[in-house]
């Protein structure tokens, strides 16, 4: 990577540069890929969403080096934050318990009015995204709670444990009062606006969204839209990382008991970095349910959580750039593939052995297995540090010296 | 009370799978100090060979009684789960034996990805149904019913437990996997060979989860791609909870947490007024998984470890 | 700020079977070397992660400046002016050297993710202050040169240098050193000796373990000596040396 670089403190100028050229390509990017029609800028804001998740579970497994498999749990409490907060589902929820427990359903009737008994609750973009970044953070540093004390492997098993209850939940949750909606989800979840412009587009045009007398497709608005989350997401991950916190998390990773033995709190240190973890994942879903426009639970299952897992391991385990091009690779490639393997394979064998859900499901597990088999800290790890010239890429987080 | 017994029998049944899938988790744990993530898929690998064998044996000898057949379709399972786990440990975990921790649990993760999304690609992505091929009528036990296959269940369960007690404390082999379990480098000085002790308990596991894994799609009546993940989730747990690492440990976890499954998924919407109902059944292995982690994470039959600083 | 600096009395400790301490306990004054010798397995690392918060003990009163401290988490115990080094070094292996002791300040700074993220003069100039005492403590115990490096790149020698900067960096009122000569051969020790002398001279206090007697003959204001988790003598040197319990439980009976 000698000519795109993006080590601030080795060569700012450069880096600077190489930002400022990755950039312009990001911005253009939509205008040129509209001429295949809207499926690669779709593809790409899945992807974005994926980057943010993907940046997210860095914070917890690259920076502070806990296995958490139950990531996707937080994406979901984001999503379903904009599912009951920004749609219809509200009254349904407030008229079940109505139905059903009419006490509590009488004080929310008399709490929240008649426009919310109707037509459920409807906040803007400006308020859902704080409200589920921090939903998810408190969920974070509840789910992470119990973990404090567990090793590696029972940490990754249990945090698996909580991304299933939760996803359990949110299939459950219809009866007997209705909150989530049950496996059917929640439709109908406002398109974001901003500034009075709502991204689905208005009605009638075609999906297209007007603004500052120009006219765009709704895939391409959300894609900056999601773009500038983007960037704000790796801003904070990267100023967290060369913190005091940063600093921290690392050295909790490396040796936990001489961090202990520093001063530090590891209880309140590894919190913080399940909330903040978690808070992106939240702020990621929230707009994968405006973007969607409804979700469901299985849209957050355990392979969710790997998949985002995936693209960590694959870009470069604590590598804020790594990460967003694992995230990239992970997110768009298997769609790419798709264009080209499923043709080859109908022109060569007259079936499709491999279709895109088999290939998506591959690339992760060979992604993961063949990255630990052969260079562990990934594709794209964090340069090294000013030493003799040493092969070590291949130690992962290795802590300290000999222990007799 | 008249389901008391009824989920008592279904939780002995179900505790007799998680049982045997436990003791690979927990044989594996205790030679490698490792949770072998795909070893819920091995258990997958099983039931679907053990389904294509059997289809195979009901074209060729259909007239072979029920109890017959199922034998064979377990005997044909068991060296497949067998090769396939000792491929695994070959070429996924022994070159990541002293890699940091983290390395060969993510390599897991990824392993069960790929024997699912083989699975998926030999046998399809829909559910398969497993033939009724043991006679269907329940027998009565005082007012309980259990079935013919779950009888076979029990009794082959029992057995393949009995077998490994036996090969464990009386044969060379076991006390090598015992001394193995206890401390590598000193069993090494012994004379033990590591890495067979590794493969023979690979293997053995295996070979229970081979057998689980064809009852269990008996039981169900129904295999598919992604049938392994839950139970070897759950019973991961049992291991955890009877004690990781000890084998005795992992056949009392599967049994109790097969029963607190089923008692709970019986009860519990009497205990909560009908907040919560069976459908959350899957939950209590977790939260079982959670409480023994927090308040005693070297499980009933484990011992108390003392860190060394 | 009291002459006498550490306190510790009737500290006991159960394994099992095994009574690792019974009735330890040890007074320091302000700027003294003491060392805690003894053979192998007598206690000594047992009664270091004792006072520091590591394991708990069944019994003893900790006392540190006058004041009574509870050594029930490890960071509490730094926080209150108590850091450590390790037998079998700990450093944070994949950091530099400069970001080790960096950590090191962690516990007398403040700054958290507000100052993370927004980066306000507070933060930056805590930061800053941070990178300067870190650099500042590297050039003290001599490998300031090496700022830069991976920490487990470094010469074992070195290391055991860094893991004392890191140390000093929590501003302690005591230094405690788990074997810090381990390993070493004569010029190293030398080197050791001198930095020790040097810390003691800035006004700290250290707390030792060690097995070279002669290092710490020379080195230390007073010691104690345990064998089988029971201090059998205490005082200076000289004393020490010629006490028959401790020349007993070294070379055995009939010397």
């Amino acid at each position: 990577m000698a000519l795109m670089t993006f080590d601030m403190k080795r060569n700012p100028g450069q880096a600077r540069i190489s930002l400022l050229v990755l950039l312009a390509l990001m911005i253009i990017f939509p205008v040129f890929a509209q001429q295949f029609g809207n499926s690669w800028v779709r593809i790409m804001d899945m992807a974005l969403l994926y980057i943010m998740l993907a940046l997210g579970l860095n914070v917890v497994v690259g920076f502070a080096g806990l296995l958490d498999l139950g990531y996707i749990a937080f994406y979901a409490i984001g999503a379903y934050t904009a599912g009951l907060l920004a749609s219809p589902q509200f009254a349904a929820v407030i008229e079940s318990f109505v139905n059903t427990y009419p006490s509590v359903g009488n004080f929310l009737v008399w709490l929240c009015g008649p426009q919310i008994v109707q037509n459920g609750i409807h906040l803007s973009l400006w308020l859902i995204v704080p409200i589920s970044g921090v939903l998810a953070a408190i969920f974070g540093a509840l789910l992470g709670a119990p973990t404090l004390k567990l090793r590696g492997d029972y940490l990754a098993i249990v945090t698996l444990g909580f991304g299933e209850i939760i996803r359990i939940f949110m299939n459950n949750l219809n009866a007997p009062v209705n909150i989530t909606n049950g496996p059917q989800g929640i439709n109908l979840i406002d398109p974001i606006r901003v500034f009075g412009v709502s991204l689905a587009g208005e009605p009638g045009s075609g999906s297209m969204v007007k603004v500052f007398g120009m006219s765009l497709p709704s895939v391409n608005a959300y894609y900056y839209l999601f773009l500038v989350l983007c960037i704000f997401v790796i801003f904070f991950s990267s100023r967290l990382q060369d913190s005091r916190l940063g600093r921290a998390w690392v050295a909790i990773r490396e040796d936990e008991i001489a961090a202990k033995a520093m001063g530090i709190n590891t209880r309140n240190v590894k919190l913080l970095a399940f909330a903040m973890g978690a808070s992106f994942g939240g702020v990621a879903g929230a707009m994968f349910g405006a973007f969607q426009g409804f979700v469901s639970p299985e849209s957050f299952s355990l392979t969710e959580s790997i998949a985002v897992l995936a693209m960590v391991v694959l870009g470069g385990i604590g590598h804020i750039p790594g990460v967003v091009l694992g995230g990239v690779i992970l997110a768009a490639l298997p769609e790419v593939l798709r264009h080209v393997v499923e043709p080859l394979q109908m022109a060569i064998f007259g079936k499709v052995w491999i279709d895109a859900e088999v290939l998506r499901q591959l690339l992760y597990g060979l992604a993961m297995v063949v990255i630990m088999l052969t260079r562990p800290a990934g594709l794209w790890p964090s340069p090294r540090h000013e030493d003799r010239p040493e092969a070590d890429h291949t130690k992962v987080g290795t802590a300290g010296e000999v222990k007799a | 009370m008249d389901i008391f017994l009824q989920q008592i029998i279904n939780g002995l049944v179900l505790g007799s799978m998680y049982a045997l899938i436990a003791l690979g988790y927990t044989m594996v744990y205790g030679v490698l100090n490792l949770i072998n993530f795909a070893h819920g898929d091995i258990l997958m690998v099983g039931a679907m060979v053990g389904l294509s064998i059997l289809k195979l044996v009901q074209q060729v000898a259909p007239d072979l009684p029920g109890i017959v057949k199922l034998i064979i379709a377990i005997v044909g399972a068991i060296p497949v789960c067998v090769i396939v786990s000792l491929l695994i440990e070959r070429i996924a975990y022994r070159p990541l034996r002293n890699a940091p921790r983290l390395a060969p649990l993510i390599t897991a993760i990824g392993v069960s990805i790929l024997l699912q999304t083989f699975a998926m690609m030999i046998w399809g992505r829909s559910p398969l149904p497993f033939p009724q091929i043991m006679p269907s009528t329940p027998v009565n036990i005082a007012g309980a019913l259990i079935s013919p296959t779950q009888i076979m269940l029990l009794i082959l369960a029992l057995a393949a437990m009995i077998g490994l007690v036996l090969i464990v404390e009386k044969t060379k082999m076991g006390r090598a996997m015992r001394a193995t379990a206890e401390n590598p480098r000193i069993a090494g000085l012994m004379g033990v060979d590591a890495n067979r002790v590794i493969i023979v308990t690979f293997a053995i596991g295996a070979a229970l989860a081979a057998i689980a894994g064809v009852m269990w799609a008996a039981n169900y009546s129904t295999a598919q791609f992604a049938m392994g993940f839950v139970p070897g989730l759950k019973a991961f747990s049992a291991a955890v909870l009877g004690g990781i690492g000890n084998i005795y440990g992992a056949m009392l976890g599967g049994i109790l947490l097969g029963l607190i499954e089923s008692l709970g998924a019986g009860y519990i919407g009497d205990l909560t007024g009908n907040f919560l109902g069976s459908n959350y059944q899957d939950i209590f292995a977790f939260i079982v998984l959670i409480i023994v982690l927090t308040l005693r994470p070297s499980g009933i039959m484990g011992e108390r470890v003392a860190d060394r600083a | 700020m009291t002459q006498t600096l550490l306190k510790i009395r009737d500290v006991s400790k159960r394994f099992g079977g095994l009574q690792a301490l019974n009735g330890v306990g040890i007074t320091i004054e302000r700027g003294q070397i003491y060392g805690l010798i003894g053979p192998n397995g007598a206690g000594k690392t047992t009664f270091f992660n004792v006072i520091t918060g590591l394991y708990q003990p069944d019994t003893g009163t900790f006392e540190l400046d006058g004041k009574p401290y509870s050594p029930s988490a490890p960071h509490e115990v730094a926080k209150a002016g108590i850091a450590r080094t390790f037998q079998n070094i700990r450093l944070f292996g994949e950091m530099t050297v400069l970001e080790n002791v960096m950590v090191g300040c962690h516990v007398r700074t403040k700054q958290n993710v507000f100052g993370a993220v927004f980066r306000h003069k507070a933060a930056r100039d805590e930061e800053a202050a941070i990178r300067e005492k870190s650099q500042q403590l590297l050039d003290f115990v001599g490998i300031g040169q090496f700022a830069r490096r991976t920490a487990r790149h470094l010469s074992y020698g070195d290391q055991r240098r860094l893991e004392i900067a890191r140390a000093l960096a929590t501003d302690p009122q005591l230094l405690a050193l788990d074997e810090p000569a381990a390993g070493m051969n004569a010029t190293e020790k030398l080197g050791l000796r001198e930095l020790l002398v040097k810390i003691q001279a800035e006004g700290k206090t250290i707390l030792l373990i060690e097995h070279d007697v002669k290092l710490m003959m020379g080195l230390c204001n007073r010691i104690t000596v345990l064998d089988y988790g029971k201090p059998i003598a205490e005082g200076v040197p000289a004393d020490v040396q010629k006490n028959p319990a401790v020349i007993e439980a070294y070379l055995g009976a009939g010397h």
